[in-house]
């Protein structure tokens, strides 16, 4: 009798690449549930464009890759990747702008470096500062969140303004855009204002909530809860995610605790923006992020103090993107140093 | 029971063990066989000289192959027969290749060659001895890395024995086995080692899923008064049975790199082992046998057998009442670290300590031909015992750069499989390593062979050199000789020659002085000869005027 033959280790804790992916996936959907329910139509338009546009790109450049294209597509990253980019750009934008940030995410920032495992740069975010370089006034048309309008834009004005660049009547776009409150804040610093008047702004004061901003709070929140889901499912890795939260307290409040009048709190910083969606989701993108434990404490860090820099004294609404691919730059030097003493490396006490 | 606060190793993995399918019912003796092989090299070292002939009888115990070699250790006959053959035989091996076996025929008269057990004398004896004991007794480490178990224990003066019955492995449960019915035995063992290295205490380390082990052991420690020996209860994590991670777990301390265990004063020896050595010193019985376990879904009765080293593994499944219908893939050692073998007949050996038969859902068999990309979500990293970095280890290992890999430590790697159990790409990591460590020690083995032939070269280029030199050195000299020497004849024959010149002027001159010779001719002339002669001359000097003008 002939035995099958194959190699050790003959047990396996039979996790896949897939599952991960997926469980990243679920953990996305309170927070796009929550996005879509204070920004309305345009945040579903989105997420359709950039899904049904990330899988046909990646699709396509799995054919002329010759490479297996219904494995790839089934491991679910093209997916998240289309979700993030969705989640990160505002509802209102022209649909083309969605459209290049996911071609060049797939194409150029995941594919042609060698597909799934081999990209330096997380693709959502390529994708995402390709279209903030290139076209910043497409890029501020946030509209206001449920909480300050009373309803969502119909779906028909929402259509009519991602597909044409106007509404049906003879308004301009902007009447129903509205900057985010963290672009806000800062403007209305710049014009030296300080945070106390603009919280109680006749115009932008509905949109800030206790924490952070309307709507975002939640997002945030919600984001930040299945990110701990993650953390207990074994999905992510802790370390980034605490990493760059911390220091992203910590250097904002250092700087609120000086100004508190010019910066704003800790607790701003941590529920506006893509704060939690960046530690949970973005930065935790094993890929391109450190594989050390040191490393990936330092690289977390990084993260949030570029991002409060770059949030802060930059000259773009929010910093997370640029943060996570300078932070990505470093990955190779930082995996490099950050190499753990192996056993009977170390010193004997 | 003592308890000491215990550190932990890097990372580890909770597994399931399946120890219950084979741990019910006691050690059997396997049936005695016909025909046994016997691998003439089952350790780790130099192989053994066939030391009988075919058609030579042998009895029980008696040693078939033997060196002089430091790392090697003897083979010897499990039974009384008939050498059958000395030739190539397959034998367990992941290559599944073939080596030099000596076959015997059972006669099955089980008589034993002469025995003379030294027993309690061994306290008398001195730690040279008693390893000579254990060195004929061709005993190897049992735990399944088979290094000659004499050379393990040179080292004296060691103050702690470990003794090693973690047994981490999944289904593998002869050391749980042995220890629950031969705790005294193993004990024993024991004590012959911490008299040969002089140790102070000795500490049985058992995982805390073998309750029944411990009992055992305990019960057999509380009849010792010596209070030399001290049982240590470890938490179950693979891989704390893995020397270098047992004895962080207990001292705390790592065992250097590229040093050993004495040289943070312990000693690690298998439980199996210890029971060997008792054997050997007690009964003067030579390593002819060895507790084996038989377990997976796809065996009839799984079991522990007391195994003759050279049964085929077909005639203990045999016993084991066969295989089961589903029976897939034959994995000799655990199912992390053995390998899979593709027929059962093959000799069961000093490493073989479980056969594990399982059927095809059981077994989790490493795809190999197509796995996911490596996605670096470092699972591996949490998880390697030896604290690498296992994905920079692939990135490197599969890119062919082996000298980056040496220096991410690819040698420190254990090979327990821990990364590639938990990589969700389902990488075969472990393979990845294997072969990257063995393509590194062919560029060694290549490399220095160069260096020789290079060395050889460069030996002979100088060789020739000074050779050359020395011959034209040689030559120079004799030239040099010759000349000198041909320079003096020279300067005689010229001496010679201008003296006898000289000499002949001097003469000339001398005679010219003192004869005044005039011509002849002319003297006693008449004065008319003169006035002719006078006429003559100026006749003479006429013509030649005329001439001259």
């Amino acid at each position: 009798m002939l035995f099958k033959k194959a190699s050790a280790p003959f047990m396996n804790a039979q996790a896949s690449v897939h599952s991960i992916m997926y469980q990243v996936l679920y953990a996305l959907i309170p927070g796009t549930l929550a996005a879509i329910y204070f920004f309305g139509w345009g945040v579903l338009i989105h997420l359709s464009i950039a899904i049904s546009v990330c899988l046909l790109s990646e699709a396509l450049s799995l054919k002329l890759r010759a490479r297996p294209i219904a494995a790839s597509l089934k491991d679910g990253s093209a997916l998240i990747t289309a979700c993030l980019l969705a989640l990160a750009l505002p509802p209102l934008a022209p649909w083309w702008l969605t459209v290049i940030a996911s071609i060049f995410a797939i194409v150029i920032a995941k594919q042609l470096y060698g597909g799934l495992g081999f990209n330096i740069f997380n693709p959502a975010m390529v994708g995402y500062i390709v279209v903030m370089i290139s076209f910043p006034r497409e890029m501020t048309f946030w509209t206001a969140p449920l909480g300050v309008v009373d309803n969502w834009l119909s779906f028909g004005d929402t259509l009519s303004i991602i597909f044409n660049g106007s509404l049906s009547g003879q308004s301009s776009v902007d009447s129903v855009t509205m900057a985010t409150p963290m672009d806000t804040l800062k403007t209305q610093i710049g014009l030296e204002y300080d945070i106390e008047s603009t919280r109680n702004h006749e115009v932008y004061g509905a949109l800030f909530s206790d924490i952070s901003g309307t709507g975002w709070q939640w997002i945030n929140i919600l984001f930040l809860l299945s990110g701990i889901w993650m953390i207990k499912q074994k999905v992510i890795d802790w370390r980034i995610p605490v990493s760059f939260l911390l220091s992203l307290l910590l250097i904002s409040n250092f700087f609120a605790v000086s100004d508190y009048a010019s910066y704003p709190s800790s607790l701003f910083h941590l529920f506006s923006g893509g704060t939690m969606l960046c530690a949970f989701f973005i930065a935790t993108d094993p890929v391109s992020a450190c594989t050390t434990p040191k490393g990936r404490w330092i690289y977390g860090a990084g993260i949030g103090a570029l991002a409060y820099t770059i949030r802060t004294w930059g000259g773009y609404p929010d910093g997370i993107a640029f943060a996570v691919v300078l932070m990505n730059m470093a990955v190779p030097l930082l995996d490099y140093y950050t190499q753990p003493k192996t056993y009977g490396k170390t010193e004997i006490e | 029971m003592e308890s000491t606060k215990l550190k932990h190793f890097h990372g580890g993995l909770h597994l399931d063990y399946h120890k219950d399918i084979s741990n019910k019912n006691s050690i059997t003796a396997c049936k005695p066989q016909s025909r046994y092989v016997i691998p003439v090299q089952q350790h780790i070292g130099a192989a053994g000289e066939v030391i009988v002939e075919k058609g030579q009888r042998v009895l029980k115990g008696q040693m078939l192959a033997t060196t002089k070699k430091l790392i090697s250790a003897p083979v010897h006959s499990p039974v009384s027969g008939t050498i059958v053959e000395i030739g190539k035989h397959a034998v367990p091996h992941h290559s599944g290749m073939e080596a030099d076996c000596i076959i015997i025929e059972n006669d099955f008269q089980d008589e034993w060659i002469e025995r003379n057990p030294v027993a309690e004398n061994y306290h008398q004896m001195n730690s040279h001895e008693l390893r000579n004991i254990i060195r004929n007794a061709g005993i190897v480490g049992l735990g399944g890395a088979v290094f000659p178990t004499a050379i393990k224990q040179t080292e004296i003066n060691i103050n702690t024995l470990i003794l090693n019955g973690v047994e981490c492995e999944p289904y593998i449960t002869c050391d749980d086995k042995l220890m629950q019915e031969r705790a005294r035995e193993v004990l024993a063992g024991a004590d012959i080692i911490g008299h040969i290295i002089k140790a102070r205490e000795c500490i049985i380390a058992i995982e805390d899923n073998k309750p029944e082990a411990i009992t055992a052991i305990q019960l057999a420690i509380d009849e010792d008064s010596t209070g030399f020996f001290r049982i240590q209860i470890v938490p179950t994590l693979y891989p704390s049975g893995s020397e270098k991670q047992l004895i962080k777990i207990i001292t705390g301390k790592e065992v250097p790199r590229n040093g050993l265990p004495a040289d943070i004063d312990v000693l690690c020896q298998n439980v199996g082992t210890a029971y060997a050595i008792y054997q050997a010193v007690f009964k003067d019985e030579p390593l002819i046998s060895r507790i084996v376990t038989f377990t997976g879904s796809g065996i009839q009765h799984a079991q522990n057998l007391e195994v003759p080293i050279g049964t085929y593994i077909s005639d203990c499944i045999e016993q084991c009442g066969g295989y089961s219908k589903d029976a897939y893939c034959l994995i000799m050692g655990g199912p992390m670290m053995g390998y899979s073998i593709n027929t059962d007949r093959l000799p069961i050996v000093k490493a073989s300590n479980c056969l594990l038969v399982s059927n095809s859902e059981e077994i989790f068999p490493a795809n190999t031909e197509a796995h996911m990309p490596c996605i670096r979500c470092a699972r591996c990293v949490e998880v390697c015992p030896s604290k690498l970095l296992p994905q920079q280890l692939y990135w490197y290992a599969s890119a062919s750069n082996f000298e980056r890999a040496a220096e991410y430590h690819l040698f420190d790697c254990i090979e327990c499989g821990c990364c590639s159990y938990v990589c969700p790409s389902q990488i075969p990591l472990v393979q990845y390593y294997r072969s990257a460590k063995s393509e590194i020690w062919a560029l060694e083995a290549d490399r220095k062979k160069a260096d020789a032939a290079r060395l050889r070269h460069e030996a002979r280029e100088r060789r020739l050199l000074l050779q050359k030199q020395e011959r034209e050195e040689r030559l120079r000299k004799k030239r040099e000789a010759l000349n000198k020497k041909k320079g003096k004849i020279e300067e005689n024959e010229m001496d010679a020659k201008k003296a006898a010149i000289t000499e002949a002027l001097a003469r000339v001159k001398k005679k010219k002085e003192t004869q005044n010779i005039k011509p002849k001719n002319t003297d006693n002339l008449t004065s008319e000869q003169e006035r002719l002669i006078k006429e003559i001359d100026q006749r003479r000097q006429t013509i030649k005027k005329i001439t001259d003008d």
